[in-house]
């Protein structure tokens, strides 16, 4: 008996939507078992999460406020993954982001006409973002080194140094750590709770990324670039432009999206701006299949684990990592599922007498 | 000159002390990659080892059976991404990058629930017997070499790893395979050998060393837990197996430059030095970055530094 994998002729849709649903149960049933283990009620903890997640309007904009840099984040990753380009350096564009947005916001401002503050914080920190990206993929683009090594370590660079600035270089008189208040005219408008106007960049951009991709010549060559580099060639597509040109866009993704957590939510520079967003987009972009519109709600799923987490700790005192472990085991289930929207499975017990079949299609 | 000797001899040891848990990964992600196998997963692998072996310590009081508590940790993982692309075919860095998501989330789970009660269930801050150094009598006193002899056992077990790793990769039948499936598959298997099974087989031996390597972090080098103790070493091993051209023996060389710059960081953050700690904590970090440009530009002048031809790619037997 031997199991028989048939290249299915085009992706399975039906796989592919079920895929996410059944990793994410998955996930829930392994961390049940985790929590059961650790002396903790599952269901009680899960209720709790939930409840805090979305359970009140509070909830709501908090499990937004998370939502927010996820969402941005996402999609920038989701850029660089179309064509295969790991770049898990999402975390650290998202610092220099922020470090650029509160550099205009705390030194340039009292100069200024006090309109051009905020755009210039804004466009700053998406610059600072596609410039730490525009280092690795100009040394994949150009001189073929991995791109994945490369934009993870930025990201202990860039956290270092915005370390530097929060504890000695730019700390406010008086504080033991973190940048003075930023001047108003910095602040980012807030529209629901303590979630900002980045949603609605976030949703304005998936909308217009999700038009790129599915509809203009660009959107296609990055698509033809990840699933075969020889037939890139052959139709004549630039790679290695095509690198450097995502990847600024991913990186201003994640510049944009470090700019409005600072300018948006804490509105000065502190401890505790970069959380672990830039790791956790690669599971939202992964799970949403790279398609920018499903990455909106999986960052929406993804920061309900994270308020949730919270939630518990404080009120129940247990980790706020169950959140952390939920959200890294559903990557697991979701790629062995994956073959399942690519093959199909055949039993064959004797070679060339069908058992079982197992479709979905 | 006798203070100098002394100083490299203390530096030296630092160097090796740091470089011990990197040597450990590097071997092990060695033995993976030269099977075809690419494991983004060391980060979380060596995190969730950590974690477990110093639990395992704090309770118990065995400093042993931590060692083997996070060597099976590693091994677990490392199943799960030889399932995952082995028999699932599923894409190696992806899920290499979900095994460290997975691994860091579990990681700071375990370290804030498996501490006793009295710490609110956390690991972190708490003490526990630790792997101490043994100073050989006699050798430890030599100069400079004398660095040898002043570690702990895990380090003293690396001299037999690595000329063991070295021998069993190139002068041994089981190692000539393990080499043929990581460069040619096909040719492989049309030899009778049975390439998943010696892609499972390697993925999970790398996955015991690593887990090792997290072993000593927590038990000899810091000692105990902290949230991200491995400060990214476990991305560094993989940096360095390029480093090493995918040789044991030249594991080591990385690992001392890597060491070496945790040592010559510590010396000059006690010599009060006006630098800011943070430039001069983000050395390693650069110092990977440019050890893989040079390294990809030694290649691209057509000098082949021996990444096996098949690494990174799902291994089809039905596809034609």
């Amino acid at each position: 008996m031997r199991i028989v994998f048939e290249k299915r002729e085009s992706v399975s849709r039906r796989a592919m939507v079920l895929v996410p649903i059944v990793s994410f149960v998955v996930s829930l049933i392994f961390g049940a078992i985790l929590l059961a283990v650790s002396g903790a009620n599952p269901f009680v903890t899960y209720a709790a999460m939930a409840k805090g997640a979305f359970g009140s309007w509070y909830g709501i904009t908090e499990t937004l406020v998370k939502a927010i840099p996820l969402m941005l984040t996402g999609l920038a990753v989701s850029v660089a993954f179309r064509m295969r380009f790991w770049n898990i350096g999402a975390e650290g564009q998202l610092t220099l982001g922020g470090v650029a947005a509160a550099g205009v916001a705390l030194y340039w401002s009292q100069g200024l006409p006090g309109w051009t503050v905020l755009p210039l914080a804004l466009l700053m920190g998406i610059i600072a973002g596609a410039v730490w990206s525009g280092v690795p993929a100009l040394l994949k683009a150009y001189l073929k080194v991995d791109e994945t090594l490369t934009t993870l370590m930025l990201n202990y660079v860039a956290i270092l140094y915005a370390e530097h600035l929060i504890y000695v270089a730019w700390r406010a008189p008086g504080y033991n750590s973190g940048t003075a208040k930023f001047p108003e005219s910095a602040w980012l408008p807030q529209i629901a709770g303590r979630a900002n106007f980045g949603l609605i960049f976030a949703v304005l951009l998936a909308l217009l990324l999700w038009f790129v991709f599915k509809y203009t010549r660009w959107g296609f060559e990055l698509k033809i670039i990840g699933e075969n580099q020889t037939a890139a060639r052959y139709l004549g597509i630039d790679i290695a432009r095509n690198i450097v040109l995502a990847l600024l866009l991913s990186g201003a993704l994640s510049g944009l999206a470090g700019a409005c957590e600072v300018l948006g939510l804490s509105r000065r520079l502190q401890q505790g701006l970069s959380v672990g967003y830039g790791y956790t987009a690669i599971i939202v972009a992964w799970m949403s299949q790279l398609n920018p519109i499903v990455i909106l709600f999986v960052a929406i799923l993804m920061a309900a684990l994270l308020v949730g987490g919270d939630q518990i700790q404080m009120k129940m005192r247990l980790p706020a990592s169950v959140g952390l472990v939920l959200q890294g085991m559903i990557l697991i289930p979701m790629l062995a599922g994956t073959i399942f929207t690519e093959y199909r499975i055949r039993i064959v017990r004797h070679e060339g007498t069908m058992l079982t079949e197992k479709k979905h299609d | 000159m006798i203070e100098f000797f002394a100083l490299l001899t203390q530096i030296l040891t630092t160097t090796l002390r740091a470089g011990t848990s990197l040597i450990y990964a590097t071997v092990g992600e060695i033995y993976t990659e030269r099977s075809g196998i690419l494991n983004l997963g060391l980060e979380g692998m060596m995190l969730t080892g950590a974690v477990t072996a110093f639990a395992t310590v704090y309770h118990t009081k065995n400093l042993w059976l931590g060692v083997l508590v996070a060597t099976l940790v590693g091994m677990l993982m490392a199943t799960i991404h030889a399932f995952l692309t082995v028999t699932m075919r599923a894409n190696q860095v992806v899920s290499g990058l979900s095994i460290t998501l997975f691994g860091r989330g579990l990681a700071s789970f375990l370290g804030e629930r498996l501490g006793p009660a009295s710490n609110g269930g956390s690991l972190v801050g708490m003490t526990g017997p630790r792997f101490s150094t043994i100073e050989i009598p006699g050798l430890s006193q030599l100069p400079v070499v004398g660095a040898l002899f002043k570690q702990d056992i895990l380090t003293y077990l690396l001299y037999i790893l690595i000329p063991l790793a070295t021998f069993y990769l190139y002068k041994t039948r089981n190692g000539l395979n393990l080499r043929a499936v990581g460069e040619s598959p096909q040719t492989a298997d049309a030899a009778g050998i049975d390439v998943p099974k010696t892609r499972y087989l390697y993925t999970i031996l790398g996955g015991a060393l690593v887990g090792f390597g997290g072993a000593h972090l927590s038990l000899a080098y810091v000692p105990g837990w902290t949230e991200n103790i491995t400060g990214g070493r476990g991305w560094i091993a993989i940096a360095l197996v390029i480093f090493a051209m995918w040789n044991p023996a030249r594991a080591v060389l990385g690992a001392i430059l890597f060491g070496g710059i945790n040592a010559v960081q510590f010396r000059l953050q006690a010599s009060g030095t006006t630098i800011p700690a943070a430039y001069l904590n983000m050395l390693p970090y650069l110092t990977t970055i440019l050890v893989l440009v040079v390294m990809t530009w030694w290649e691209n002048l057509s000098h082949r530094i021996g990444a096996p031809a098949a690494l990174g790619k799902a291994y089809m037997r039905e596809e034609k």
